[in-house]
């Protein structure tokens, strides 16, 4: 009877970490790991950049060409492909290294806390509070890598066109591809800047998954035994 | 508190652990009853299995056969959720290498178990800080662990292990990593609060200092309870027992 009263206790009182106090921790983390933390960031960022720089380049260049055709001589221009065959394997290439860069910096950073893991689940963590934490960690990183990675790479790519084809560049602005591209395809400046965003964090968050789950899946003892 | 109220109880645990072909036995049929209240102290060499008992009385991990019953539960009914319940509400653990989260202030530390047991910050401030103030440290809340020394760091700790009024505290090798005098500290603080709090200390050890504080003596050989001795029978053997191990 007593031991039924027991265990009726223990499961109604659940374990819990609120998401706000996990958020705070995760944040926490990051700022005191600061240098870590930004070589990652940095990764995700450099990734990104190059992803949005060769997909707004193109619709950027794109839209020039349009321009300088219409104004040459009105002829039927005929529609290219949004993202040219050339630089489909560039943009597939940016986003390998993105999650090998991603998976490689998680797996560092839950190898060396292997102790603080078993540490939690010893004060009464739960498997999927630590996978919260850790995939918390990883996607503040992956929307701040992204955030500014969206911002350099559409810098990059405004700049380069503005080498490349001069004072045209203006002359496109107020048909500027904010929007879609010359064929119409969702691949303007703004929605780039938004994929390129949302890619940076499921990249991280996908990149720190592994890792993540298997550390959680550790049982306290075996967690804190590994010297790292 | 009656004497005879049981807190933990192992009945016939085994430990095997195979490494290849080769199976080692941790643990090899230990009976032991805990009694709410007391300081015991697990002794024996290295390799006898201290640190497996621990784990076993301290449902990290499960045995091989046998069951261990805390506060009346069977360990191995319990589901994963459960088991971080009574880790989190009934146990405290200390360990020899302190094992704080060096990202956390000592504060924090200590509040970390009550996040999960669903205290509110406000409640989880007031009773940290009491907590830190009685093992001493209560002006040094808001530093980390790198700027505390070991024995702090080790109050922290033992605070922390506090945090939700368990049942019972483990301590694996609590004074190892600790100079004499610094691990006589720990030993005497563990000792005051087993009288003051009313908690049981069960703590494995090497430390012959230890003898002193204990009410009873548990002395494993070969994953084996090879004697156990109440504290009127240590203070007649504790000069012959130091010549023994040391
Ligand atoms: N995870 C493991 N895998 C294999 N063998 C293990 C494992 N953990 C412990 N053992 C073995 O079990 C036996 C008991 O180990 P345990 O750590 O319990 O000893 P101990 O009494 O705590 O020793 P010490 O005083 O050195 O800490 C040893 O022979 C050890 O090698
Ligand atoms: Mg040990």
């Amino acid at each position: 009877m007593e031991q039924q009263a027991q265990s009726d206790s223990a499961i109604r009182s659940q374990i819990r970490l609120p998401f706000s106090e996990a958020v705070r921790i995760s944040f926490q983390s990051l700022k005191i790991r600061f240098w870590r933390s930004i070589i990652t960031t940095l990764g995700i960022l450099f990734g990104i950049a190059f992803l949005v720089a060769v997909i707004s380049g193109n619709t950027i260049e794109a839209a020039v060409q349009a321009d300088e055709t219409q104004t040459v001589d009105s002829l039927a221009q005929e529609a290219e492909p949004s993202i040219p065959p050339h630089q489909v394997w560039l943009v597939i290439m940016s986003l390998i290294v993105c999650v090998v860069g991603i998976s490689n910096a998680m797996l560092m950073s839950v190898t060396e806390r292997f102790r603080e893991i078993g540490t939690m689940k010893c004060l009464g963590a739960l498997d999927r509070f630590v996978v919260l934490l850790f995939l918390l960690e990883s996607s503040l990183q992956g929307l701040a890598g992204a955030i500014a990675g969206s911002i350099v790479g559409t810098l990059f790519a405004l700049l380069v066109n503005l080498r490349a084809a001069g004072w045209s560049l203006w002359r496109v602005f107020y048909q500027f591809p904010w929007f879609t591209d010359v064929n119409g395809a969702p691949l303007g400046v703004a929605p780039v800047i938004l994929i390129g965003c949302l890619v940076g964090m499921a990249l991280a968050v996908i990149g720190a998954a592994g890792p993540a789950f298997r550390a959680a899946k550790m049982p306290p003892v075996e967690a804190m035994r590994v010297e790292v | 508190m009656a004497a005879n109220d049981i807190v933990v109880s192992a009945i016939g645990v085994h430990k095997e652990y195979r490494m290849g072909s080769e199976v080692v036995h941790a643990l090899d049929g230990i009976d032991i009853d805990i009694y709410r209240g007391e300081y015991l102290s697990l002794m024996g060499p290295s390799g006898s299995g201290k640190s497996t008992l621990f784990n076993m009385i301290g449902a990290l991990d499960q045995p091989t056969k046998g069951d261990v019953f805390i506060e009346g539960e069977n360990m191995a009914q319990l589901t994963m959720e459960q088991l971080a319940w009574i880790r989190c509400n009934r146990m405290g653990y200390i360990f020899q290498s302190f094992n704080l989260l060096i990202v956390m202030t000592a504060l924090e530390n200590v509040t970390l178990p009550m996040i999960f047991a669903g205290l509110s910050p406000k409640q989880r401030e007031e009773r940290g800080k009491e907590l830190l103030s009685i093992v001493g440290l209560g002006d040094r809340w808001s530093h980390r662990p790198t700027e505390l020394s070991g024995g702090q760091q080790q109050r922290v700790a033992i605070a922390r292990a506090l945090a939700n009024d368990p049942d019972i505290v483990l301590a694996d090798e609590p004074t190892a990593n600790l100079d004499t005098k610094t691990g006589r500290e720990i030993i005497n603080l563990l000792k005051e609060l087993n009288e003051s709090q009313n908690v049981t200390i069960v703590s494995a050890t090497h430390d012959l200092k230890m003898l002193d504080v204990s009410d009873r003596v548990v002395y494993i050989r070969d994953g084996k309870v090879e004697q156990i001795r109440a504290r009127d029978e240590i203070d007649i053997h504790v000069g012959s027992l130091a010549g023994e191990h040391e």
